[in-house]
């Protein structure tokens, strides 16, 4: 593709522009809002449906986790089989995969690359759409039951013996899919098609570049997973046998195109995130990025690596040896890029001059703890170690302290640091300090035993445990209650924020992005005219304490 | 040896001492790598945080050494642990001939145990210590995975084939076993216990079983009730491949192709005959796909494997 | 062209309608990325059980109605020339033209759904359909069936495919020429929905020999 950008003529009226409503305050009808075709409006839609079932799944994550507390347990087996089935699908499709795309996303891809919307609105309002209808079909196998073969609905448990919904829980990954194929569609063409002038590939900030890498794995995997869970809904509502050794079909093969989607699909969760941190940490140490193209390749490499590990899900699934030790070998490689991602995000805190800010202790818990959920990983891609420890806590707590570690944790650094661009307001700082310590706190308290209980061979997925594993599991349940807290208080502070919050100016944190070149909340349009791009994003200078930004203009501190 | 590490699991095998050593190698490498990065972090966070003295110039400038350094650090370290757990993994995954075997049926959600001489157990299995032992595994209906913690071994048994998976415990006592795939409902209480007994115990153990048909005897009447002998059998005139001596060996199909006649083969030579034909015979061989249970096919295979045995004891 | 026709503006995020046709275009084609990888997944699954069932997949594939499946390979490639050469007409200002060939590609599309309708028929008679009315042929054994799953995901997956393109080209016949909206100056919608055509003919041609010729070389 092409590295010279788009020419844009000027915007079409500045003089009506400037005095343009801000994108909350414009038409505000429901019908304005669900008819809206604004990224941003669109972006807040999002995010008021992925909060609803994060609080779906983390209720779910409650009851199991009161039932854990005891050996003998209080649900009954069949509940929490559904519980952790409900759980993981809703976390995973419903949260945690959509959750910065297209949310931060949608808000500000179009902002930081200085276009006025994405390249298909009613593409993006109608992802909107499929996702809450995948979300109402997953809510309705959840209330009659919930399905009970797992989140990675292997065979033929889920085509053959499963009893619960799992024909409607498939469909509503595969519904959900579309939504994931149409946002990350429209973001390659955006990223491609619509950034402003000057604005050349090297100079896209790193957040716009995971999300570049994350659609594109995305528009990849999402169809291998759609045409997968077809063909399970076609053998579990037909019975003709796709997946089932009796019929012929081969059980394995399941297994191979669910990790095909979801083993790239794991990276879908972090390719933002890290994306995320990259804004945050320059801006908070007040220095450039350290080796800003390094980071690039680095996302690109992960993002196309990750299409040949998948079978090191499948280790002692009966694979045979060699494919296991050609999987294991591609697993440590695609670590390779990871482990740069994290020596350069703590070298750019190196001669910085730090601000311990709410986003930033978010920032910083994540890398802290997706290195630990990363060398984890490593110790699972070690093919005599995995032989151990696959199907027990241990893959527990590596995935925890990925996903929700490092994840969750960038989403709620996300959340902190754009709220004033979003809502025009200021968050309560010293609340929000509080929540990120305590977030980390209950997290490390919750997940860590768990790799002990996972190597003490605990499996996974089970109601019931032996006593003697008792104390490891309670003090895990008892981190999750402050872990519950700790998420809760956002919910609230936030809340109080918009009706009280102080009003915030266009850049409270002196960032050099081009979303922070306009108001806040920014106008419907974006811009009120359309910004020409002079530098590379992170030109802070910790020395003099001022900064540039990517437009040319220089700030004292 | 390992009892000085707070919160380690029992160690009762071979194939458990040689994944520790691993373990605890990644354990040091993954807490040197943590300890970098938290130092690392903790130093910069303090020196570096906003008002503080320390001198912010002559930041390092771009340059490619430190990002080529620790790609070529890092992927070193990873090339031991990788060599070093695939080594294990081929090991671990090859199972010998084994000292003893036993068969396993896993179903929902009980483990069947069943020993060559006969002796058959449910959720529990009894080997001598210090002895190679195979375990071919069959599956009744969903994947299930045969785990027994302290001897750090797992496999998933897959409906539709037979797996192996062998151990040598070292330590006599009783350990858990356990199923490490979900299926289903009771997926937390599919558990059961190995006994690992000294060889005289076991020895005792075998012949309290009060069992007067071996595994492989019951095989043959399978075989003759199915009417297997008819084709295979000494005096048949249907050109069928003889038996005896099969396993282990080679065998050569019609299209060219080699396969290694194990239990697997075995199985699917029964169940899925027409997939290929063994060279020189004709593909008359009926299907007995959905006619035998998982328990008749293991016994069939003892049946067949004995067979080998004599041969080569003649 | 109709005289009333407004003046074509782009939309608000393009800065002219050069950029909002390219910016069409390179979306269809990533559509077509992940459209690829959605039929490929599925190609991919009838290989790895054809590898592992080669006889009962030559035995059941006798059973496929080889001239529909070759009649229809035919009609389909014509039908992306026709729909080239509405391109080109729409490219040259050739009004009538371009509405000619597009009804023709739309007709063509038509028929093939029409021979594929009757091939469902006699697919009905000759007992090939699992679970509704199915019974196994001599030497398929159990995997003769995973054949016909494919079979019919695979073609009824194309049908709906085709249908939509219909859908496409009858929008634009309707709509968007109607009211003067494909001009020489800007045409990439019917750019686009040609790129989509080409797609779904091109899959024809790769399930065409996986369902029609296996086993008859
Ligand atoms: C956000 C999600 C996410 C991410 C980013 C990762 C990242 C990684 N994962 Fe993880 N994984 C999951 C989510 C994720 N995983 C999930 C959900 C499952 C289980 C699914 C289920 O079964 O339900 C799973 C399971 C899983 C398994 C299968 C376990 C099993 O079931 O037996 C394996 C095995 O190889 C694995 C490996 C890895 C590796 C090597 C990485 C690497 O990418 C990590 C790379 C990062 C680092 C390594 C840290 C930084 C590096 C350094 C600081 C360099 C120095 C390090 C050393 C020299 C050691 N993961
Ligand atoms: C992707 C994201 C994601 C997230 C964010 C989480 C978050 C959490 N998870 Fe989850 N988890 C998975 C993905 C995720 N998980 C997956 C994929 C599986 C595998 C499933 C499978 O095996 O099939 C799994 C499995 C899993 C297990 C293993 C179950 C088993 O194998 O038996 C456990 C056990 O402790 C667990 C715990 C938790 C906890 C305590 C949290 C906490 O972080 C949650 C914190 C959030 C809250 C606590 C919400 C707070 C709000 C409330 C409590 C409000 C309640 C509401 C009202 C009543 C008003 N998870
Ligand atoms: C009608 C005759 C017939 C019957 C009955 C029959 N077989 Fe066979 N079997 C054959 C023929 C012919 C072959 C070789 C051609 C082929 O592989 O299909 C064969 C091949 C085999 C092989 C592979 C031998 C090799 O050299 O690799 C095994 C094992 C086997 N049969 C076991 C059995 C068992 C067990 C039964 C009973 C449950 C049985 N057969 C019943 C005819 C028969
Ligand atoms: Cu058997 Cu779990
Ligand atoms: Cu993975």
């Amino acid at each position: 593709m092409s590295v010279t950008t788009v020419e844009r003529g000027p915007a079409a009226e500045p003089a009506a522009a400037a005095s343009e409503p801000s994108y909350l305050t414009g038409e505000n009808t429901v019908a304005s809002w669900l008819l809206t075709r604004d990224h941003k409006r669109i972006a807040l839609l999002f995010f008021a449906s992925i909060t609803f079932f994060f609080f779906i799944g983390g209720f779910a994550a409650t009851l199991m986790r009161l039932n854990l507390a005891t050996p003998e347990g209080l649900l009954q087996p069949a509940v929490y089989n559904r519980m952790f089935t409900m759980h993981g699908i809703i976390m995973v499709w419903f949260f945690l995969i959509p959750s910065i795309p297209t949310t931060f996303g949608n808000f500000f891809v179009p902002l930081m690359i200085g276009a006025r919307d994405l390249a298909f609105p009613r593409v993006n309002l109608a992802s909107w759409y499929v996702f809450n209808l995948s979300g109402l079909v997953v809510l309705f196998a959840l209330v009659m039951g919930g399905a009970d073969a797992g989140w990675t609905f292997y065979t033929p448990l889920s085509t053959s013996y499963a009893n619960g919904y799992v024909f409607a829980a498939a469909l509503a990954v595969f519904i959900n899919g579309f939504s994931s194929i149409m946002t990350s569609l429209n973001f390659i063409v955006t990223i491609h098609r619509l950034r402003a002038p000057g604005m050349t590939w090297m100079r896209l900030p790193l957040f716009i570049w995971g999300i570049y890498a994350v659609s594109g794995v995305m528009l990849t995997a999402t169809p291998v997973l759609a045409m997968d869970t077809f063909l399970l809904a076609v053998e579990r509502f037909l019975g003709v046998g796709l997946f089932d050794p009796n019929h012929g079909g081969d059980p394995l093969l399941w297994q191979h195109m669910f990790w095909f989607y979801s083993h790239p699909a794991v990276y879908i969760m972090i390719l933002p995130a890290m994306g995320v941190a990259s804004e945050i940490i320059p801006c908070y140490a007040r220095r450039p990025i350290f080796g800003y193209s390094g980071m690039t390749m680095a996302l690109m490499a992960i993002a196309i690596l990750s299409f040949f590990v998948w079978a090191h899900h499948m280790f002692v699934a009966g694979i045979s040896i060699y494919s296991g030790v050609a999987f294991s070998l591609m697993t440590f490689f695609v670590a390779v890029p990871s482990a740069i991602k994290v020596f350069n995000w703590t070298v750019s805190l190196h001669k910085g001059s730090i601000i311990f800010d709410a986003p930033m202790l978010y920032a910083l818990s994540f890398v802290l703890l997706f290195t630990l959920g990363g060398v984890t990983g490593l110790m699972l891609a070690t093919l005599g170690i995995d032989v151990d420890v696959h199907g027990t806590y241990f893959v527990v707590a590596h995935f925890h302290y990925v996903m929700v570690g490092a994840t969750v944790s960038a989403f709620f650094g996300a959340l902190h640091y754009w709220w004033p661009k979003m809502t025009g307001r200021l968050y309560p700082e010293i609340w929000a300090r509080f929540a990120a310590i305590l977030t980390f706190v209950g997290f490390n308290l919750t997940f860590f035993p768990q790799f002990i209980l996972g190597y003490l061979g605990m499996p996974r997925r089970s109601y019931t445990y032996s006593p003697e594993w008792q104390s490891w599991n309670l003090l895990s349940s008892a981190g999750a209650s402050i872990l519950a807290i700790a998420y809760i208080l956002p919910l609230l502070y936030l809340g109080w924020s918009l009706l009280r919050g102080r009003k915030a100016s266009a850049n409270p944190w002196r960032a050099t992005g081009l979303e922070w070149a306009t108001r806040s909340p920014p106008p419907a349009h974006n811009f009120e005219r359309t910004p020409v791009v002079a530098l590379e994003p992170y030109c802070y200078d910790p020395e003099r304490d001022t900064y540039v930004t990517q437009e040319g203009v220089p700030h004292a501190g | 040896m390992y009892h000085w590490i707070p919160f380690w699991p029992d160690t009762a095998a071979v194939n458990a001492i040689v994944v520790n050593n691993l373990y605890i190698a990644e354990l040091g490498v993954s807490g040197l790598i943590m300890v970098t990065v938290v130092a690392m972090m903790l130093t910069f966070c303090i020196r570096y945080r906003k008002g503080s003295a320390a001198s912010r110039a002559d930041r390092v400038q771009k340059t490619w050494h430190f990002e080529i350094g620790w790609t070529i650090a890092t992927l070193g370290a990873f090339l031991v642990l990788f060599v070093w757990g695939a080594a294990i993994y081929i090991w671990l995954y090859q199972a010998p001939r084994g000292d003893e075997e036993v068969y396993v049926v896993a179903k929902r959600w009980m483990w069947k145990i069943e020993h060559p001489g006969g002796q058959s157990e449910i959720d529990a299995l009894h080997v001598p210590v210090n002895k190679t032992i195979r375990v071919v595994m069959a599956s009744e209906d969903v994947i299930h995975s045969f785990f027994v913690p302290a001897f750090r071994i797992k496999r998933d048994v897959v409906p539709g084939t037979l797996e192996t998976i062998w151990f040598k415990a070292d330590k006599i006592g009783v350990f858990k076993l356990e199923c490490a795939q979900f299926c289903g409902l009771q997926h937390a209480t599919m558990q059961g216990e190995v006994d690992v007994l000294s060889g005289p115990d076991y020895a005792r153990w075998l012949t309290e079983q009060g069992v007067h048909e071996s595994l492989a005897e019951q095989g043959e009447a399978v075989f003759r009730a199915h009417g297997c002998s008819g084709c295979h059998g000494n005096n048949s005139t249907v050109h069928a491949p003889p038996l005896a001596g099969l396993y282990g060996t080679y065998v050569h199909m019609q299209d060219g192709s080699v396969r290694l006649a194990d239990e697997a083969y075995i199985r699917d030579c029964i169940l899925n005959p027409r997939s290929f034909t063994v060279a020189g015979y004709p593909p008359l061989m009926p299907d007995f796909a959905g006619q035998l249970g998982e328990d008749d096919l293991l016994k069939l295979v003892a049946y067949i494997k004995s067979l080998g045995k004599q041969e080569s004891a003649q | 062209m109709p005289a009333s026709a407004p003046p074509l503006r782009p939309e608000i995020q393009f800065a002219s309608l050069e950029q909002q046709g390219e910016t069409a275009q390179l979306g269809m084609w990533a559509f077509l990325v992940n459209e690829t990888l959605f039929f490929g997944a599925l190609i991919f699954t009838y290989y790895i059980y054809r590898l592992s069932y080669p006889h009962e997949f030559a035995a059941a594939a006798k059973d496929a109605v080889l001239w529909c499946g070759s009649v229809n390979l035919v009609i389909l490639l014509t039908s992306s020339l026709t729909m080239v050469l509405a391109i080109n007409a729409g490219a040259q200002d050739q009004r009538q033209a371009m509405i000619g060939w597009l009804i023709a590609t739309a007709a063509l599309g038509g028929v093939f759904l029409l021979i594929k309708g009757y091939e469902y028929y006699l697919d009905f008679q000759d007992k090939v359909v699992p679970v509704v009315n199915f019974a196994a042929k001599p030497g398929e054994g159990s995997a003769g069936q995973l054949f016909w799953v494919f079979y019919w995901v695979a073609t009824g997956l194309h049908a709906i495919h085709l249908t939509v393109g219909i859908g496409l080209v009858l929008y634009m016949l309707l709509r968007r020429i109607r009211h003067g909206e494909i001009t020489p100056a800007y045409y990439a919608p019917l750019e686009v929905v040609g790129i989509y055509w080409s797609f779904v003919d091109a899959v024809w041609l790769f399930l065409y020999p996986c369902i029609y010729l296996v086993g008859r070389s």
